[in-house]
């Protein structure tokens, strides 16, 4: 039973008290970031600046109260490291390890080709858009170098595409704006090895216990049954492989129930593509839907083309 | 296999001609690269030989036929794109770190819980230079996390519940950024012409809308929306508070929640602990499971 979120009304930083904009909070208003703790960056040429915000305290007088504030913060995190933590890290040690990340973003990519994220930051014109699990291992940037501006990217537990008639759903909003709006030509759908969801899709019990994973990843269930057809005799991790390369070519047949998708893939506007990374090998295998074959079939089996595998 | 085909068109043996052209097909079908120039060498042997036989006129001309189709795998960009990005990941990073990879393929242990933008511009795995392993990561249209809902939002819902449930993430980072198409669009509404999914997506914002309007009535739509990017955060790290295992974890301190905001257009990366909400809203009721 959850309880109920912390109100605090009272000391509401945005609310009226706090938010008598006067002219001089309204220009520190625009050329700053609002209510960040921290901020990483170049001014101007080259300095790096920290610079501590409160978020009550964005509109008024902001060195002092923030140092003031800092204070009260580190006084905070003292009493949290006295408490038994077992792996929460200290605040400053995630500020300092996210500063130093994006500090080496700054320094080695973003300065290095300025011009190219200036003209980025006016208008993104991808050429994919990208459906990948949230496995921290199988990011598409890492392991197929996308660089900023190449691919619009979903990622969701177990890499699913839920069919049309499911209903607006986190993907299929992406989808739209990917398809319709920048009008990408190539989505590609990337499973992987040892997929913590499909491993739950195949472990699943029909036992009327339900939990968010179980709402999820039923979206995968035909490829559970061609998986576990496939594949009966051989054992469970076996029959999990199946189902991750199987629901692969399921998403990509739901992609085709979106009528705004088809209409671009029927033109050759649009290709669908499969992808699936072993990272136990090091192994990528890639696959195009072939539509036209896909179609006459009628049963709604999936015809792939340009296989390819990259080890 | 340049200088394969130069020899042919030295050669006047038809039927060595022949058994040499089957030999370019099955070479050029492993090799992909001299696809073109294999092609363009047979062209010029129908050009300028013209002691071939018709057998061997029709032979060659098949030969030519069947190679200009098996040219879109190797030649399209977009697939020489994804697998130059693969083979340098492999050699550079793969190949010369095997004790973590080898790890990593035993199971993931990772840091942070990441929400971030689907646009293209923003990869956190990018800017932030996170390694496989180190961020557990979803991205949607405008980082937006839903409100607890098994029946609507289920798949942020089974993220984060495979995220502290099942790999303690002790960190929680929702990141916004500049210029966000999914915010624009949640400001602009409601617009004549809709669009079904985005709009229901959207509207996960609208308390966040609902403030800015409200405290910065007299800004341009576009100072307007930049607020929005970053109330919408905390309308995010907010809801984060609506699923149990969150309220859970943080009352015993074992997970901290995070914001960010991304601005690339000045180069600049902003980073807060979530403490106090700022969005008034009324008491939220438990969730009912299922």
């Amino acid at each position: 039973m959850a309880s109920p979120a912390p109100l605090a009304l009272s000391r509401d930083p945005f609310g009226s008290k706090s938010l008598a904009l006067s002219s001089n909070s309204s220009m520190e208003l625009q050329g700053t970031t609002l209510g960040a703790s921290r901020i990483f960056g170049y001014q101007l040429k080259s300095e790096t600046h920290l610079r501590l915000f409160a978020v009550s305290r964005s509109y008024q007088g902001l060195p002092l109260r923030a140092s003031r504030d800092h204070s009260s913060m580190t006084q905070q995190l003292e009493n949290a490291r006295l408490e038994t933590v077992t792996k929460a890290e200290d605040a400053c040690d995630i500020f300092n390890d996210l500063k130093d990340r994006f500090l080496s973003f700054k320094k080695n990519k973003y300065m290095e080709n300025i011009e190219h994220f200036q003209n980025l930051a006016n208008a993104q014109a991808p050429m994919f858009m990208v459906i990948a699990c949230a496995d921290s291992r199988v990011c598409p940037s890492n392991i197929l170098g996308f660089q900023p501006g190449e691919a619009f990217m979903i990622r969701n537990v177990a890499n699913l595409v839920p069919p049309f008639e499911n209903g607006p759903c986190e993907t299929n909003a992406a989808l739209e704006f990917a398809v319709n709006t920048l009008k990408v030509e190539n989505l590609l759908v990337i499973g992987h090895s040892c997929c913590g969801g499909i491993r739950a899709l195949m472990g699943m019990e029909d036992d009327g216990s339900t939990s968010f994973i179980k709402s999820w990843v039923i979206v995968g269930k035909n490829a559970r049954t061609k998986a576990r057809a496939a594949a009966s005799s051989l054992d469970f991790d076996q029959q999990c492989k199946h189902c991750e390369k199987e629901s692969v070519n399921h998403s990509l047949l739901n992609l085709l129930t979106y009528p705004w998708i088809e209409e671009k893939v029927a033109k050759g506007e649009l290709s669908i593509h499969g992808g699936y990374y072993d990272f136990t090998e090091c192994t990528f295998e890639k696959w195009s839907l072939d539509y036209s074959e896909s179609k006459k079939d009628g049963n709604g089996r999936f015809a792939a083309k340009d296989r390819m595998l990259w080890c | 296999m340049y200088s394969v085909t130069a020899e042919l068109c030295s050669s006047s043996c038809t039927s060595t001609l022949i058994s040499q052209l089957v030999c370019i097909k099955e070479g050029v079908t492993m090799a992909g690269q001299s696809l073109d120039l294999a092609i363009q060498g047979l062209k010029e042997l129908l050009r300028e030989k013209e002691e071939l036989n018709e057998v061997a006129v029709a032979k060659i001309e098949k030969l030519v036929d069947e190679l200009q189709r098996i040219r879109p795998p190797f030649l399209d960009p977009v697939v020489i794109n994804i697998r130059n990005g693969f083979n340098e990941f492999k050699i550079n990073k793969f190949d010369k770190n095997p004790d973590l990879y080898n790890k990593l393929a035993e199971g993931q242990n990772p840091k942070y819980l990441v929400f971030a933008c689907s646009d293209s511009r923003v990869s956190p795995t990018y800017t932030l230079n996170f390694q496989p392993g180190d961020a557990f990561m979803v991205r949607n249209i405008a980082n937006m996390v839903p409100q607890f809902d098994q029946i609507r939002y289920s798949g942020t819902g089974a993220a984060i519940e495979y995220a502290i449930n099942a790999l303690h993430v002790p960190n929680i980072l929702v990141i916004g950024h500049s210029r966000c198409g999914g915010i624009k669009r949640l400001m602009e509404l409601p617009q004549d012409d809709a669009f079904d999914f985005i709009d229901d997506w959207v509207k996960i914002g609208l308390p966040a809308k609902v403030k800015v309007l409200d405290e910065f009535p007299n800004y341009d739509f576009y100072e307007q929306c930049k607020f929005c990017e970053l109330v919408s955060v905390y309308n995010s790290l907010e809801n984060l508070r609506t699923y149990p295992y969150v309220v859970r974890e943080e009352k015993e301190n074992r997970l901290r929640l995070y914001g960010g905001y991304y601005d690339f257009v000045k180069g600049e990366f902003s980073i807060w602990k979530h403490e106090r909400p700022i969005i008034p809203r009324p008491p939220i009721l438990p969730p009912r499971p299922l």
